[in-house]
């Protein structure tokens, strides 16, 4: 191996976690194959230089995420996460389960509440859900879809087996990264391109709009679909851009929006233009502020109004936040089974629900032991990690759990796998996780292949999140055994090169010269 | 297209032509107040910054004063930097619309601004190279753009911005006590040779600020800028082909063009700062008009939220 990794097998043997790259006796998984020989050619120089380059293009083309008010670059790291195909099909049927499950849940609760009266979930549990809004209860969205995007965020445990830690069915963001690392790497890795397939992340702007024209409300037969974004602060600015740009659409903000007789406008340079589909990239309170907070500016008085009047469609639908909820998490798995009929592909991290006294006694004695989350939380906010937290913190949280012990879930402490990460001068293991990304247009439910890995810079770090210092990875869902002739010799079924027939598309006129000279003779 | 996002095309524009004109200008005078005495340097700088557009409060103007206010402060917007951030600011708003290429150009021009030294050596390079950055913008735009309602916007500013960057290059004739040398105003505009081509034999004053003025074919002069700018506005609005005047806007740039292009005089270099004057306020009351026309939001509803 390169030298690069010469310390990788010790750092590896000081954690429990999975490693994705090497397997117990350190030699490389058969996926990582292409990327094992492509690293071990590079020196430090190699690495250092095409690195600088990479973290230079993404500030040049402003591949940023803000972070108190400063535009940053998300670094990428030079090694990508490899995950066979074999594993990712399975991986993506589950998260296109989870999906379906999560779409019928809200369909319910919004409606009959059907999954209550059958006693699955107990009723107290989604009403009292921070994002549970009884705005828009009673009515199904027009395009009849819910959960357009999402991200589910999977970790691989110690054994190597995936688990969902959490459902992102809200505003899920993430996907620009997935697309502009691709493209990255294509550059700063071309090695390891050549000889196996890596399934296209490209496609995913065009799914989205597809699934967006899809879903527009009925009678509209070429919907007007936009982004709307809360404007060029928002961390996430970038990808909005990116994504309505892929997508060729406009990205609107609040104030370019009005609403009048149940229908959504944009303020154009020609007038006033029907909008059909609105991709929201805010938050639900700030949609609309005759529903929700009334200081927003963010938003566009009357929208939820026009929704439930089945005039637009939004998406994700509002009040999607109750499927995020974490608590709501521990009922997936029966969720599955109740609407769907079937066992779920992917399990859940094993969690406590606090409000479960003999659980809570439990965690309660084992704080410093277990990872304690808020159930509304996201991006890794509030999220005590017990054997990291000091006794005060530890004693600061038991106070909160013991006052909303519905707001808390504990969770063991899952050493999250590793791959080898450029840090120091040398590749080290790092702890990654993964967000697969779904879009759903109501028949089916496409997967991503891939998604975003996030990898932890920091040694032994099991927090993730972008605003904490985390980085990311290229995805690479790999097909099939590496192809590597041993004798230099060209493979037997090596598709041929073709080269295009020419056609032409104009009638040709073979004999113009002869006429010319005719007409001279004449 | 979006209003907002139609706005920030005009201004990306506007904010482009403006740093390369700043930088033009600042590159000749440089060379000329560099070779003043001291007490005439601080005159001359502080009316050049007067024709610039911004009003100095120090009374002894020392160059670096004068770099700082017209190349590198970021918080004014008639500095070079200033006009970048800007014009990147706005490309930012407009990401989705603008090519990418459109984008990472002014994106790394921005990142750019930071690596020049600030003294007079270092501004000569900077004002080169600012030259070069926005030429580039300029092609990517033209090459890489649909020429479609959201080009126009951008050409719409770029066009009356350089007919005031023009006649305010013009206006410089008069700062300098001696008056700039008519090869030096020339070459603010890059104007040189292709002057010294047309006019062959005659030259001096009047020729130079009559060329820079009226040339029908030179793109910098400007009847020339005035001309593509009622083009934008005319492809813009194509409805009205016949009768009238389309909007405002189109009648302040024709008037100004049409006064420009037939007006008869013995003695330009007399009239050139009543000509600068009125070429200045009509493009400055075009793109209020542009704006009312096209951006305003002005009947926007503001929500106030709950009265408690």
């Amino acid at each position: 191996m390169s030298e690069l990794f010469a310390d990788y097998a010790a750092a590896a043997r000081k954690t429990p976690a999975f490693d994705e790259m090497f397997n117990v006796g350190q030699s490389p998984r058969t996926e990582y194959g292409q990327v094992a020989a492509a690293l071990d050619a590079l020196n430090l120089a190699d690495v250092t230089a095409r690195a600088d380059s990479m973290a230079r293009t993404f500030l040049d083309r402003g591949v940023t995420f803000d972070f108190a008010g400063e535009e940053r670059p998300f670094p990428l790291d030079i090694v990508p996460r490899v995950i066979a195909g074999d594993d990712w099909d399975v991986l993506e049927r589950g998260v296109a389960q989870r999906v379906r499950a999560l779409e019928a849940f809200l369909g319910d609760v919004y409606d009959k509440m059907a999954v209550v009266a059958d006693g699955v979930i107990p009723r107290r549990l989604i009403t009292s859900s921070a994002h549970f809004h009884r705005e828009v209860a009673g009515f199904s969205p027009a395009g009849g879809v819910r959960v357009h995007i999402s991200g589910i965020d999977v970790v691989r445990d110690q054994q190597g087996t995936f688990r969902v830690l959490e459902d992102n069915v809200r505003v899920p963001s993430g996907v620009s990264y997935v697309l502009e690392n691709r493209r990255a790497m294509a550059k700063g890795l071309p090695e390891a391109f050549g000889q196996q397939h890596i399934r296209p992340v490209e496609e995913y702007p065009r799914r989205l709009l597809a699934a967006l024209r899809k879903t527009a409300p009925p009678g509209v037969d070429d919907p007007t679909v936009v982004v709307l974004t809360p404007g060029v602060f928002n961390s996430a600015y970038f990808e909005h851009t990116l994504l309505a740009g892929l997508m060729g659409v406009e990205l609107v903000e609040g104030r370019d929006l009005i609403c009048r007789g149940n229908r959504v406008y944009m303020r154009t340079t020609a007038g006033e233009q029907r909008v059909d589909v609105i991709y929201k990239r805010i938050d639900d309170e700030f949609l609309d502020p005759l529903q929700f907070r009334a200081d927003s500016v963010l938003g566009c008085p009357g929208i939820v109004n026009a929704a439930r009047a089945g005039m637009v469609t939004i998406a994700n639908a509002v009040g999607n936040g109750v499927a995020d909820d974490k608590l709501v998490y521990t009922y997936v798995p029966d969720l599955i089974r109740y609407y769907l009929g079937e066992d779920p592909i992917i399990a859940n991290v094993d969690t406590y629900r606090l409000e479960d006294a003999p659980a809570r006694e439990e965690v309660l004695d084992r704080l410093d032991e277990l990872v304690v989350k808020p159930v509304d939380g996201s991006g890794g906010k509030g999220l005590v990690i017990g054997p990291d937290a000091t006794r005060a913190e530890l004693d600061a949280l038991r106070a909160k759990v013991l006052e909303d012990p519905r707001g808390w879930i504990a969770q063991p402490v899952l050493q999250l796998s590793t791959v080898p990460t450029m840090s120091g001068g040398q590749f080290s293991p790092r702890h990654v996780d993964l967000r697969p990304f779904a879009v759903n247009d109501g028949e089916d439910v496409w997967v991503l292949p891939g998604g975003l890995t996030r990898v932890a810079m920091k040694e032994g770090s099991l927090i993730v999140n972008s605003s904490q210092g985390g980085g990311s990875k290229d995805t690479w869902v790999v097909d099939g055994e590496v192809r590597r002739p041993a004798d230099g010799s060209v493979p037997a079924e090596r598709p041929s090169v073709s080269v295009r027939e020419r056609t032409s598309v104009w009638p040709i006129e073979t004999n113009w010269q002869d006429k010319q000279s005719e007409q001279q003779q004449q | 297209m979006l209003s907002r996002i139609a706005e920030s095309l005009f201004w990306i524009g506007r904010y482009v032509e403006r740093a390369d004109g700043t930088a033009r200008i600042l590159d000749v005078h440089l060379e000329r107040l560099n070779q003043m005495p001291l007490p005439q340097q601080w005159e001359t700088s502080r009316q050049l910054l007067g024709v610039m557009g911004s009003r100095p409060e120090k009374q002894d103007l020392e160059l670096s004063d004068l770099l700082q206010a017209l190349a590198y402060d970021r918080t004014s917007a008639t500095s070079i930097a200033g006009a970048l951030g800007a014009a990147r600011e706005n490309a930012r708003r407009a990401r989705e619309t603008v090519s990418s290429s459109v984008w990472e150009s002014l994106n790394t021009a921005w990142y750019g601004l930071t690596q020049h030294r600030k003294d007079v050596v270092g501004t000569y390079r900077f004002c080169h190279w600012v030259v070069e950055r926005t030429a580039m913008v300029r092609g990517l735009s033209d090459t890489t753009m649909s020429h479609d309602e959201s080009w126009q916007f951008l050409v719409l500013g770029r066009s009356l911005e350089r007919a005031d960057m023009t006649a305010r290059m013009l206006s410089t004739h008069d700062v300098h006590a001696a008056g700039l040398s008519w090869v030096n105003m020339l070459r603010c505009a890059g104007a040189y040779e292709s002057f010294l081509r047309t006019r062959r034999a005659a030259f001096g004053d009047q020729q130079a600020a009559e060329f820079l003025l009226l040339d029908r074919l030179f793109p910098r002069s400007i009847v020339y800028a005035l001309s593509d700018a009622e083009k934008c506005l005319t492809q813009l609005n194509p409805a009205y082909q016949r009768v009238g005047f389309i909007n405002d806007a189109s009648r302040i740039v024709g008037q100004a063009r049409t006064f420009l292009e037939f007006h008869q005089t013995r003695d330009l270099m007399a009239e050139l700062p009543e000509h600068m004057d009125r070429v200045q306020k009509a493009c400055a009351k075009a793109s209020d008009a542009v704006s009312r026309t096209y951006f305003s939001q002005a009947d926007e509803l503001s929500w106030v939220g709950e009265v408690s």
